[in-house]
């Protein structure tokens, strides 16, 4: 168990440094890489308590898909700038620390009510009213009660993100003119009389071509 | 406490055992990739150092061992330096799910299939960092590129996982082997097959999908700031990943290490050497694509990508999981 304890605080430290490191550095690319070494030492902690599955997803969602688009739009935008603007009063719309404050106040009231009810009901994991098996793989005892008793939530959320979606395409959508696009119908049901024409050039005159 | 040290040197044997001879291969399978692109082009390729010119990959390496390294005045050097390196590791560590037989495999993990895919997914944080920290124009655009790329074909490579897993009933790797033990998954589910080696030359940026290092657009990409052993990690860290590919390919639709038929002449030959022969294959398929296929346009990329394979894959799961209710050969009741 040694070992186990070991590497647990390894990871928890590395989280913990990585979080605290994504809001002080001043690099807002250092700042999504930090997020990405937060979000791969929560997943190994994830798999150190058993939960190899949440685990993987999590690398695979937040570390693989989230984080890249995160990346590229830090990239792109210049939010540099603007996270030095927001933390200094130069800017015309005064800080936002105040909101962030009362932001973190809410997050933290909230982790304490959670864990002072875990406190409270001390044999929380006997109490649940769907019993933890030790021998099915947590994959598939995620999948029995994910597509049998909550599968109206799971579909629900599932159409939540699908509307999402629809809707930041539809919102940034723009029909542009004056783009050329390529139609492959259009070019395969080219046939050769339309494509090549032979002309009959006459001598010293040429040929007058008129699209 | 010395049950803890020869655990550990147990596992470093076992992990010595597995890198060494992956690290060689991937030396080996560079030269055969060029011998492979010339043979269709009616060259020689490599053929001077050593018999059939294989140690030309070992005198590559010594010239990059030897080369100065750069770095840009200008670059974010920290970034700039751990970006080869993450992808040297990244490619490396895979390889320890991968089952090279029956109980022949380093960590044989419930979520094996899962692990392999989360990891390739992190393969694009290290071109990402390498195009960034440069601070320069091509390599910029570059790693854009490419991770735009790799993030659109790791979704249709994630639904053909699906279409595997539908079959099989465990994220296991060697589960995964052993339920094609009467049928590999290659004639069934042959769309997908062909599906997952095109995103598979996506994935790992090879012709004709490699515009991250359209030399005739960006220079070289990603790399073109990185010079001698950077340069050459990236290298590896590239073939490591093409070569997994391969294997992640023989896993799930040729049978991994099985014999093709389960009768004596061929059932003799040890299970490593069939994986080996499985991934050698796929690996002269995708050579031969290098030297046949000219190079996508961006736009036909994310076209084929987002339009064709996803939307595809997509209904091929639908088509195999109602296959499989209708005939009642759902696994794992």
């Amino acid at each position: 168990m040694i070992a186990h304890s070991v590497f647990f605080y390894v990871f928890s430290l590395i989280a913990i440094i990585s979080a605290v490191m994504v809001t002080v550095s001043k690099n807002t690319v250092h700042s999504v890489f930090f997020l990405i070494l937060d979000f791969i030492s929560i997943s190994c902690l994830f798999i150190m308590i058993g939960a190899e599955f949440l685990g993987m997803i999590m690398l695979i969602v937040y570390v693989g898909a989230v984080a890249v688009l995160f990346l590229f739009v830090v990239m792109m935008l210049n939010v540099a700038e603007q996270k030095g603007q927001w933390f200094s009063s130069r800017w015309d719309g005064g800080t936002h620390i105040p909101i962030g404050l009362l932001v973190s106040l809410i997050i933290f009231f909230e982790i304490i009510i959670v864990i002072g009810g875990w406190k409270y009901k001390a044999d929380l994991l006997n109490s649940l009213s769907i019993n933890i098996s030790t021998e099915v793989t947590n994959t598939r005892s995620i999948g029995n009660v994910l597509y049998t008793d909550y599968i109206l939530l799971f579909q629900i959320s599932g159409m939540i993100l699908l509307v999402a979606m629809i809707g930041a395409i539809v919102l940034t959508y723009r029909e542009r003119a004056g783009v050329k696009r390529q139609s492959y119908v259009k070019q395969i049901s080219r046939e050769r009389e339309e494509g090549v024409d032979l002309v009959e050039a006459e001598r010293n005159k040429g040929v007058k071509i008129d699209a | 406490m010395d049950s803890y040290f020869s655990i550990l040197f147990t596992e470093v044997y076992k992990i010595l055992f597995l890198l060494v001879p992956v690290l060689v291969s991937v030396a080996m399978i560079v030269w055969l990739d060029r011998r492979v692109w010339a043979f269709v082009q009616k060259r020689r390729g490599p053929n001077v150092v050593g018999p059939f010119g294989l140690f030309q990959s070992l005198a590559d390496a010594l010239k990059y061992i030897f080369k100065e390294i750069i770095i840009p005045a200008s670059s974010n050097k920290l970034v700039f330096v751990l970006a080869p390196v993450v992808t040297m590791t990244l490619a490396l560590i895979s390889w320890a799910v991968i089952p090279f037989g029956e109980d022949f495999v380093l960590a044989n993990i419930n979520v094996g299939i899962l692990y392999l895919f989360a990891v390739s997914s992190l393969g694009v944080y290290g071109i990402i960092m390498g195009g960034w920290a440069s601070n320069s124009k091509y390599p910029f655009l570059g790693a854009i590129r490419s991770a735009a790329q790799m993030v659109s074909y790791e979704v249709s490579i994630g639904v053909i996982i699906i279409n595997v897993l539908l079959c099989v009933g465990s994220l296991n790797l060697s589960d995964i082997v052993m339920a094609q033990q009467n049928l590999w998954f290659v004639i069934p589910l042959f769309p997908m097959f062909v599906i997952f080696f095109i995103s598979a030359l996506a994935e790992t940026n090879r012709p004709p999908f490699d515009l991250p290092e359209a030399e005739a657009e960006l220079v070289a990409g990603y790399q073109t700031e990185y010079s001698g052993m950077m340069y050459a990690m990236f290298w590896l860290g590239e073939y490591a990943n093409i070569l997994l590919m391969c294997a992640m390919g023989s896993v799930l639709f040729l049978g991994g290490w099985l014999s093709p038929i389960d009768i004596f002449p061929l059932n003799a030959i040890p299970g490593p050497f069939w994986l080996i022969f499985k991934i050698l294959f796929l690996f002269i398929l995708f050579a031969l694509v290098k030297a046949t296929v000219p190079r996508y346009r961006y736009d036909q990329l994310m076209k084929l990508g987002w339009k064709i394979f996803l939307p595809f894959s997509l209904f091929y799961v639908v088509l195999t999981s109602s296959f499989l209710l209708y005939f009642d050969l759902l696994p794992g009741k």
